[in-house]
Parts: C-alpha cells; structure tokens; sequence
C-alpha cells in the first residue's frame, strides 16, 4: 500500500505534513485499519505544550486503544475539532480529513522514515 | 488467552478454519483467537455490528469445539460431568451448562444439544478443546468406574441412572477438526435459512423456539451432509448455528451468502461478535468466567442443578461456594464516548462516606483502593454510550450505585445497570 510520497512517517505510525516550522499529525492508514473503527479521538488542547515521545492523545476503536505521540518538542496550535466529532474520518481519510494536530515544531523531528522506507515497515 | 494446555503442542502452529479462504478472498483481517486465525473483521466491525442487529450476519466460529457424548448412559453421565441436569433436556432442546472444577469453578461453559436418547453434541470454547475434552474423557472413566464396582449406594450418582450395575456405556469423542460452525444471527436470519438452496431440515424453522435444535442436511452438486442447525447464538439476536462437516463447510457458507444477499447478511467478524454479546449482557470465557470464578459470582448460580439427583463434579465446591465478600459480576454504564476496558480498576466513589453524599457507595469500601475490576468494555455500537461487564465488591453491586473506573490514570463516572444492556424487542 503507497503512502503519500509528500510525507514523513514514524515507526509508531504516524504522519507529519511538515511545512516550515509547523507540522500537521495524523495516523498513517495501516494504524488506522489496525485499531479498526474509530470511536472516540482525544486530542491536546490548542496551546498546550507537548514533549517529543510522550502520549498526547488517545485514538480509540472499538477494539482497542491507539496513541498519539509527539513527534516533537513543540506546541499544539490547532486540534482537528472535526475528528474529535466525527473519530470515523480517522478510517475513512486517515491522510486528509481525519488529521489530528497541528504543531509550531521547537525543533526538526528526528528519526522521520520517507514514503518509500515506511511502505517497507508496513510491508514486513 | 491462559488456558491453552501446554500438553498440545499443535496449538503452538497457527490453525485455520476450513473456511479460511473465504475470508481470505473477502478481503478479512485476521487475528490470533485460542491459536487459530479467525476473521475479526471484513470491512468495518461497527457495520458489521449494525448488520447483525438490523438484517443479519455471517459468522465462521469453527474454532469452537464440538465433542460428542454417546451411549445408553449419555444423559446420566452428563449429570454427572457437568452442572446442570441434562437428562431432563428433550431431544432437540439446548441447553447452556458449565464444566465444573472440584472446587467448583469454571472450567469451561458450554452448549450441549441432545440429538437423541443417547446422543448429546457438547460445544465447548476453542480455547478450552482440550480442557473440557479431557475433563470428559476423565469423568467418563471415573463414572465408569463407579458404575462397574457397583458402589452406586455410595450416593456417587450412579443409584439413580438406571444403571444395571455391571457396565456403565459412554464414549466421548473430539469431533472439532471434523466440524465446521457457522452462524447466522439476526432479525433476517430466518428468511435467510428458508432461502438458502439446498439447506432442509426436518421440520420447519419458522416455529422452532429459542435454545432448540432441528436435524437438516445441506445438499449441492456433491451430494447431502447432514446439518445440524440451532437457533442458538452468542448475539442477542434471533439466529441460528449449522453444524456441518468441515470439507462442506464452504459450500455451506456460499449458499448462505447468496441467499442473504437480498436481505442484507453480511460477513461478520469476532470484533463485532464481541461488542454483540457484551451489549446482551452474555459472559465470555477467559474474560467473565475463569477457574477463579464460582458461577455464583458471574450470575450463573441457576446453571448449576443443585437438586439434581446424586453426586457431580463440583457439587461439594458449589455447596462451599465463594468466600465471604467475593466480588461479583454486574454491568457498567456511562455517559461519554470513553470505554473501560478488560483489565481497569475500579474505585467506590470519592464521596463516599461523606455525611452529605448520600448516595455514594456504602462507606465500608475505602475509595482509595480497588473495589473491583473491569473484565469486558467497549463503547456500545447500538446504545451509543460506554458498556462494560466488571467484577465489584458485593457493596457495589446494587444498581444505580455510582463508581470510578480508571481510565488509563483518569476516573470516570460509571453505574451499575441492570443486564443485558440491550434486549431485542420480541416480534
């Protein structure tokens, strides 16, 4: 399955549309049809600051729970109010509508994977 | 799951249901359940769910384990084996049973289908095959045993069987690799069955009642096997399960299929059949019920056939019963969209013992330890709001008493509510 060439991918499987200084996050496709429906999406709130690695959110499906890491120090600048109404824009647009946060980045994120080194992750 | 038996060592290999291919071609996601890789999705468990509640579902369970129990003293030794009082199931009647330790736990719960006098179909969980087929197997040898020494006076269970006194005749075979289980579970299940070419049985299924069972047989360009079809089910919904051999099974499933097709049956996978039967309130092994659990605990005390006649395997250990105080399986209910899941703890309200917080939790539960321990959850498909089955102090367990369970580090809110959570209106 082919990523967006135009991201960057964690091995925690999670996407980061990385414009500047800022950065939108999302679930990669493969995370979103692991967890299975999404029910309930809990996001950081706008301002907050978040620590690179740490849990700063929850992905829920019916099944199972998924998290949210930071990919990076740095600040939430907007949550996707749209996902927290509507968790199933997770499966259904997991690269589009279903983003979750937007970042000002206090650093690059390190250990970013491109498209072509996270479709071979996946593929294992 | 904990209680695969390290003694059979092919459940290390992946096993797959003779309908595996189905799935495959259906595009399913697979997951690991007792050792077998089994559909936990098709498209979407949500939709799946849905289905199932509104048309119909197409189950492959033929990881379950079916075990034949046969012989002029099938029924008597059943009373024996088991909890409940199985000579007293009619031919063609169904009934819900538990496998009992001494101590009086469960082993395993189970549904045993009488097909004849001396025939009863034993279905057991996967992950408990070889637990209950040894178990059996055991209890046939000591009830045997007791039969062949005549010591029946002894109050051992055999005085009132109707046994000579000289040879006790029952055999107990593993029949699971043979047998393939598939389930159609909805309000269109009916129609569904009465559509499907080539299924007969041997009377109608219009009027055959909840908890009974029908001989069929199921015949395509192969030629007839013979089903064996229950309206049973591990959904809350009308339904039946067809019992049929495994190397038939895929021609089973291709009939049901197409003739569901006009009434909206979908492939259904174990995600839903989860969130299903928690919403109807129903146990699941491994989760509910454990060998640490008396059925007493889980609400099952009535399974267990205290007045029957004689000796049973678990009789003393139900007499004793749980120790004071053990806590006890109710059902959980919230606002929000957070589930608890299996394995949160649970908390007596903060003001409890408060003088002005009257309706609080009895203030002999401290709020500052455990009271209790979430063992199924999921935010409920059709009630929209978090579900969760739980095992809570006895001072927790009246409903309407407010808890806190926490939520990965957050308590929340939930009560306890009356079971199931949903019932399906009755036609």
């Amino acid at each position: 399955m082919a990523v967006p060439a135009n991201l960057k991918y964690t091995t925690e499987h999670e996407w980061l549309l990385i414009e500047g200084d800022f950065a939108t996050v999302g679930i990669t496709q493969y995370a979103a049809d692991q967890l299975g429906d999404v029910v309930f999406v809990e996001l950081p709130e706008t301002d907050s600051a978040i620590e690179g690695g740490v849990v700063v959110g929850e992905i829920e499906s019916t099944k199972s729970v998924g998290e949210l890491i930071a990919p990076a120090n740095g600040t939430v600048i907007e949550s996707n109010q749209a996902v927290v109404d509507s968790p199933e824009l997770v499966n259904s647009d997991p690269f589009g509508e279903g983003w979750l946060v937007k970042v000002r980045l206090d650093s690059a994120p390190e250990n970013l994977l491109d498209a072509a080194a996270y479709d071979a992750l996946t593929a294992e | 799951m904990t209680q695969l038996s390290a003694s059979h060592n092919e459940l290390t290999q992946p096993r797959f249901s003779p309908l595996h291919r189905i799935h495959e071609d259906a595009g399913a996601t697979f997951t690991d359940f007792a050792g077998w890789q089994m559909p936990v999705r098709y498209t979407s468990d949500l939709a799946e769910h849905h289905a199932v509640r509104n048309a119909a579902g197409i189950f492959d369970i033929s990881h379950m384990a079916e075990i034949i129990v046969e012989g002029p003293d099938a029924a008597s030794f059943l009373d024996y084996a088991l909890a409940g009082k199985l000579s007293a199931v009619k031919i063609g009647q169904a009934k819900y049973s538990l496998l009992l330790s001494e101590r009086g736990t469960v082993i395993d719960d189970l549904v045993v289908y009488r097909r004849s006098e001396e025939k009863f179909f034993v279905v057991a969980n996967a992950g408990n095959r070889y637990a209950a087929v040894d178990a059996l197997q055991e209890r046939a040898a000591e009830f045997s045993g007791v039969g062949v020494s005549g010591s029946g006076v002894s109050g051992s269970g055999v005085s009132g069987s109707g046994v000579s006194g000289i040879t006790v005749t029952v055999t107990v075979t593993d029949q699971s690799d043979e047998t393939a289980l598939i389930a159609v579970q909805g309000p269109r299940a009916l129609e569904i069955l009465e559509a499907t070419a080539g299924l007969a049985s041997a009377s109608p299924l219009e009027p055959l009642k909840y908890y009974w069972s029908v001989e069929g047989d199921f015949t395509d360009a192969d030629g007839s096997a013979p089903v064996l079809i229950g309206r049973t089910g591990y959904t809350g919904e009308d339904g039946f399960e067809l019992y049929i051999d495994a190397d038939r099974a895929e021609s089973l499933w291709r009939a049901l299929s197409s003739a569901g097709a006009e009434f909206g049956l979908v492939a259904a996978g174990l995600a839903c059949r989860d969130t299903l039967r928690l919403e109807a309130g129903m146990p699941l092994y491994g989760h509910e019920l454990s060998l640490d659990i008396f059925p007493a605990q889980a609400g099952l005390g009535r399974v267990v056939a205290l007045s029957k006649e004689g000796d049973f395997v678990g009789r003393e250990g139900t007499e004793i019963g749980p120790a004071e105080g053990s806590w006890v399986l109710v059902g959980l209910s919230a606002e929000g969209k957070r589930a608890a899941r299996a394995g949160y703890e649970i908390f007596a309200e903060q003001e409890a013992g408060s003088p002005d917080a009257p309706a609080g939790a009895p203030t002999s539960v401290p709020a500052d330890i455990p009271a209790g321990i979430v063992t199924s959850g999921a935010l409920s498909p059709t009630l929209g709001h978090p579900i969760a089955l739980a095992y809570v102090d006895p001072a927790l367990a009246e409903v309407g008493t407010e808890v806190s369970v926490d939520i990965r580090g957050k308590r929340m809110n939930f009560h306890v509510s009356t079971l199931p959570f949903y019932k399906r209106e009755k036609k």
